[in-house]
């Protein structure tokens, strides 16, 4: 396959020696501007992101291959070649934000009317499933045994903390400990890979080897540049230069790194205030309040919002902050089927029918937990359906948007925007800044009385340390791009490439054959591997093709449906969607992972003139009802005909 | 369908059934079995059916009981008007009079934390309300290296530190920690409100044994209650009642022939009250008794000791002997986060099972850079502690002893003073909690209005949280003045006088009784 080799070829491995030795050189850019007048002159600027989309005839730099017909740009003949100093600057930014090759490559996200389905879960043929389970069984059997004889004949310093010493208890549960032990450890290399620079398109690992089976590394000194898709860099903000970087450097100088004390005290800064101003409009809601920490938005907002005698209805699949607040607000926690509204209205009707255990006394309040976008399944609310039930149960709504704020909607503003639903109807609408925003920290958006009475009770503003000024202005500068504010075209075009990219991913995966979970336009694409010893196959065969993949198994996920997860962001274009296509093809049949039966789409192509509503008919006509063929796509079909096949429903 | 169709299609599938049956290995011992059992003896085999159909049925089942006692049926329409009826409580209840007042003056800075703060209606005031004890913040050294580190790795990591969060900042900051502390190992969370709630659970499960001290503040407390070990709570400081609850534990222990883990929880500058925890007894007990100390060096982390390596250094305990340290980078290192040191295995452990490490995305590089950075300014001039210290001091002397009405209750080398009113003003006036906290505000606005900004003790999410058995604590309300070296002797000496004027206006005003008190 000659286009997976000369992608696979691209970019070789370079040492570039220690990153942070650059500390010891001068300062990197000497700044004049003021932040004001960086933002101004960015303003003035109304060009899209990157340089290449500068008419040029495109050259090989690093990334960008030259010879991809973009019949859009009129053919220039008069050329200077950049510099070398330009050429490195440009390939620096590039490894950071890709250029958009050609226009086309652009979808708004939006929910397209009709109710939201189910995602059709496709499911392996038994064989797989039985030699997964057989997988576990043998490595639980292994990992027993050589405990076992470890114990009694294995070097002491491995074991000791798996038993009493001294008189102190083992600091593990033998048994809690087992699965990091004897499973993960196997796979250890794949998980915490140390990272330099900026996780933005491409990441730098530090290439690292053990000798002792994972259980110490060493570093070669080496760093590998890998196509990144691993980080939740949705819209490309992880950037070190760019309006975002200089508002944050002019922070910077002007108002140190911390603000060090809690917000209640003295750490309520203009900044702090702007910032929640600003995050209040873009969500929809009255009113806001920032965080240092997304994970504590959740844990501490939970307790100051219900209590003794209030029911807390939560997804199943919520996140663990979500799980940690409940546990600690003191609240009734039952939990239903994963984005299952008939569920959720069973459940919700026997609450309020039997009222609280045993006293029968009604429910001081019902609060219904649910995450925009679920990070491990890449499955979004049904919002339109909760919405109406809330009306009917008159039920309080959470909405966690740590994923989906920023990544979907037409303006990016989270599951409401992609629906097109009224945030008002949504009670507490909470996100996270550390993905789309690249910064750091959380939100909670709501009407302005919520929002007061929480930072009055909130421990986390009244103890915990507030945001630092730094993040807080990484936060107001990406939010004015996304709303145009700033550098305009800009956050359109990151949030219609991400758009694209995702959808564009996603059809590619599912017709080259592979089960892929969650809605079509969800930044977030995990792909079923099933067996424990395909997770860091699949993770290493990835590596050598230098991409960096998130790869999950249990506990994360259910025992036997491990999976990798690809997360997209604007920083991708389309020839990195083709190159993580090509490297998916190639390992795909390496390991058997191409499982899917095309229940959940993949489809072979209608015949010309064939519209999709007439499907039916046509089906009908040639006697190919409920026929479904498995989809094993040609690479080189995916790729020519997906561009076209994005804008349209996926099928 | 005819009759026979139906047999003919019957005994099609049975005859299939049969064949796929005998296909199974081992079919055939069972069928001879069943044939030879059935002909000695049919009532043996139908006995042996139902055996297998009740053992079926008892895999099949949950292990636990599904039928819910006190649970009354009732019809679709019933439970329509229930729905129909019910009426929530709002999501929140409304503002107190003091949560009002509070955010009302709630102080909004413009511009740099420091020293000298300019607030939003334009005055310049002498902060004392932040940790900025070094003004570390407004060293030029540190942010000339966060800009470097900006314009290197952007400001988020992007991700949790086990999936490509992890950056060699990160990795450096732990290791300059570590040393700094001169332990084996550390682990660097994103934020330090957070750290000891996970740190705890990672470590201490259900059925383990937690010795607290009765005053830990809010985020151990956190951390006590997701953890669901058994908590046992000690008087405040008290060492030899800690001995008898150790000891009582260990001796039930020892009988019942039975191990857990054990844990002894406490802080080295405690949040609520200011003092000092003695480490060396503390040392003494858990060597005896066989526990585990988790020790929150939050607040003495970068205060204590004569570098500011916190409690250990100042008390002189090698830090090998307290497993687990817990500290934060946010306050005087200026920086962000919080960290865990302790041995590898104990550091490796957390990687894996602390929920705020492995559900939350990593520490910005910026903010892990700046901690290390100010470790180094620490280290290299430990004289800027020496004058914080003789700051303090001064402090001290304007209000403590001079004042008639505040007590200060924390430890002579805390930056952080927390003065409290005195156990005979408040018998004399009879003031409840609520009294005093507004007391204290009003003292806070009083001396704000004279040019100095302090703050009070935010204890109520202790006092009401009610999640831990036994665990009930009422912080007792005080003033918060936070002493900082950027500040020169005289103006330390000025700002001491405009408190304590400020408190004896507040505690002499005619209408300050037990019941007018004037509204916000």
């Amino acid at each position: 396959m000659p286009n997976s080799e000369r992608v696979g070829e691209r970019r070789p491995s370079q040492s570039k020696g220690n990153r942070l030795a650059q500390f010891f050189s001068s300062s990197p850019k000497s700044k004049e501007m003021s932040a004001q007048q960086t933002l101004q002159a960015a303003q003035s600027q109304k060009q899209g992101i990157s340089p290449a989309t500068i008419p040029l005839p495109t050259i090989s730099l690093s990334t960008v291959t030259a010879g991809e017909p973009n019949s859009d740009e009129p053919p220039t003949t008069l050329f200077q070649p950049p510099s070398a100093d330009e050429a490195k600057r440009r390939q620096r930014a590039e490894a950071q934000f890709g250029p958009l090759l050609s226009p086309r490559h652009l979808y708004v996200s939006a929910h397209q009317g009709k109710p939201l389905e189910t995602p059709i879960e496709d499911e392996p043929p038994y064989y797989f499933v039985l030699t997964t389970y057989l997988s576990y069984l043998i490595l639980i059997f292994f990992g027993h045994a050589r405990d076992f004889f470890g114990k009694r004949f294995g070097d002491k310093k491995h074991y000791n903390s798996l038993k009493a010493n001294n008189g102190y208890a083992p600091l593990n549960d033998d048994f809690d400990n087992f699965y990091v032990r004897r499973l993960k450890m196997r796979i250890d290399d794949c998980f915490a890979r140390p990272t330099t620079g900026v996780p933005g398109r491409f990441i730098n690992l530090i290439d690292r080897k053990s000798d002792d089976f994972n259980r110490t590394y060493k570093y070669t000194g080496t760093i590998t540049e890998t196509l990144n898709m691993s980080s939740y860099n949705y819209l490309g903000f992880a950037q070190s230069e760019g309006p975002c970087a200089d508002a944050v450097e002019e922070t910077v100088r002007k108002y140190g790194l911390t603000s060090c004390s809690p917000r209640a005290d003295a750490g309520t800064s203009d900044l702090a205030l702007e910032v929640e101003k600003e995050i209040a409009q873009f969500v929809g809601k009255p009113a806001a309040m920032v965080f240092s920490m997304g994970f504590v938005t959740n844990a501490g907002s939970f307790p100051a919002l219900v209590s003794k005698g209030s029911l807390i209805l939560s997804d199943e699949l919520n996140h663990a902050s979500i799980r940690i607040g409940a546990r600690l607000s003191g609240a009734v926690i039952r939990s239903f089927k994963h984005n299952d509204m008939e569920d959720l209205e069973k459940k919700l009707r026997e609450a309020i029918a039997q009222g609280q255990p045993r006293t029968h006394r009604p429910w001081k309040k019902i609060l219904v937990a649910v995450e925009g976008l679920y990070s491990m399944e890449g499955t979004m609310v049904d919002l339109p359906g909760v919405i109406a039930l809330k009306k009917k149960y008159k039920f309080f709504l959470y909405v966690d948007e740590a994923h989906s704020i920023g990544a979907l909607g037409p303006k990016g503003r989270g599951v409401c925007d992609y629906f097109g639903v009224d945030p008002a109807e949504a009670d507490i609408l909470m996100g996270t800044l550390t993905k789309s925003f690249g910064a750091n920290g959380g939100y909670i958006a709501a009407e302005k009385h919520i929002i007061d009475k929480l930072k009055a009770t909130n421990a986390a503003t009244l103890l915990g340390e507030s945001p630092a000024p730094s993040v807080l202005m990484q936060i107001l500068s990406s939010l004015r791009i996304i709303t145009g504010e700033l550098a305009p075209g800009q956050g359109e075009e990151r949030l219609q490439r991400i758009a694209f990219n995702s959808r564009y991913l996603r059809l590619g995966l599912k017709r080259l054959g592979f089960i892929v979970s969650g809605h079509d336009d969800s930044p977030i694409i995990p792909i079923m591997l099933y067996h424990p010893a395909k997770i860091s196959a699949f993770s290493h065969e990835m590596l050598k093709r230098k991409i960096s993949v998130v790869v999950v198994g249990y506990p994360a996920t259910p025992l036997i449906s491990s999976r990798a997860r690809f997360c997209i962001s604007s920083a991708h274009n389309k020839e990195d969607m083709d190159r993580l296509l090509a490297a998916c093809d190639e390992v795909g049949d390496i390991l058997q992972i191409k499982y899917s039966t095309g229940i959940a789409g993949g489809a072979e192509p209608l015949p010309k003139g064939v519209s999709p509503e007439m499907e039916k008919e046509w089906r009908k006509a040639n006697g190919l009802e409920g026929v479904v063929k498995p989809p094993r796509w040609k690479l080189e079909d995916v790729i020519s005909a997906g561009e076209e096949d994005v804008k349209y429903a996926l099928r | 369908m005819d009759l026979h169709e139906v047999q003919a299609q019957l005994t099609g599938w049975l005859n299939e059934a049969t064949s796929a049956f005998q296909k199974v290995p081992g079919s055939a011992v069972l069928i001879r079995y069943v044939r030879s059992s059935y002909q000695n003896d049919p009532v043996r085999s139908a006995i042996e059916l139902v055996l297998v159909i009740f053992f079926i049925r008892y895999l099949l089942a949950p292990s636990y009981s599904t039928s819910k006692q006190n649970f009354i049926k009732l019809t679709e329409d019933e439970i329509d008007e229930l729905v129909e009826e019910w009426t929530p409580e709002p999501l929140v209840a409304p503002h107190t009079a003091l949560e009002e007042a509070e955010m009302e003056r709630l102080p909004v800075l413009v511009g740099p934390t420091g020293p000298k703060s300019k607030l939003a209606n334009g005055r310049t005031v002498t902060n004392l309300a932040s940790y900025n004890f070094y003004n570390l913040n407004a060293n030029e050294q540190i942010k000339e290296k966060a800009i470097q580190t900006l314009r290197t790795y952007g400001v988020g990591p992007c991700g949790p530190p086990q999936f490509y969060g992890t950056q060699d900042v990160h990795m450096k900051t732990e290791a300059d920690i570590a040393t700094f502390l001169g332990t084996e190992g550390c682990i660097v969370y994103a934020q330090a409100f957070s750290t000891i709630s996970s740190v705890i659970p990672s470590f201490c499960k259900r059925g383990d044994i937690i010795v607290a001290d009765r005053a830990v503040n809010y985020s151990i407390r956190r951390g006590l209650e997701v953890s669901r070990s058994n908590v046992k709570w000690y008087n405040h400081g008290d060492m030899e009642d800690l001995e008898r609850v150790v000891r009582k534990v260990a001796e039930e222990q020892a009988k019942k022939k039975q191990l857990t883990r054990r844990f002894i929880v406490t802080e080295a500058l405690f949040e609520t009250i200011g003092d000092c925890t003695n480490l060396p007894k503390l040392v003494e007990l858990k060597e005896k008794y066989k526990f585990r100390i988790i020790l929150d060096e939050t607040w003495s982390f970068g205060v204590l000791g004569r570098t500011g390596r916190g409690l250990t250094e100042a008390q002189n305990v090698d830090p090998v002997q307290v497993d687990m340290i817990v500290g934060s980078l946010a306050g005087p290192l200026c920086a962000g986060g919080g960290f865990c040191a302790g041995e590898k295995a104990v550091v490796e452990h957390q990687r894996l099972t602390a929920a705020s490490y492995t559900f939350s995305a990593a520490l910005p590089a910026m903010l892990a850079m700046t901690a290390s950075e100010s470790l180094n300014v620490l280290q290299s001039n430990p004289e800027i502690l020496t004058q914080c210290r003789e700051n303090i001091r001064l402090m001290r002397a304007q209000l403590d002893p001079r004042s008639d009405w505040v007590i200060c209750t924390s430890a002579p080398e805390n930056p952080i003073m927390l003065l409290v009113l005195k156990p005979d003003v408040i018998n004399a006036r009879r003031l409840t909690i609520d009294d005093q906290e507004r007391l204290l505000q009003e003292c806070v606005d009083e001396s704000l209005a004279n040019g100095v900004l302090i703050t009070r003790f935010k204890g109520i999410p202790i006092t009401t949280n009610t999640g831990l058995k036994d665990g009930n604590y009422t912080v007792q309300p005080a003033l918060k003045v936070c002493l900082t070296s950027g500040l020169s002797k005289k103006d330390v000496e000025k700002a001491g006088v405009t408190i304590r004027h400020a408190i004896t206006k507040v505690m002499t005003k005619k209408t300050n009784n037990k019941l007018g008190l004037p509204a916000a």
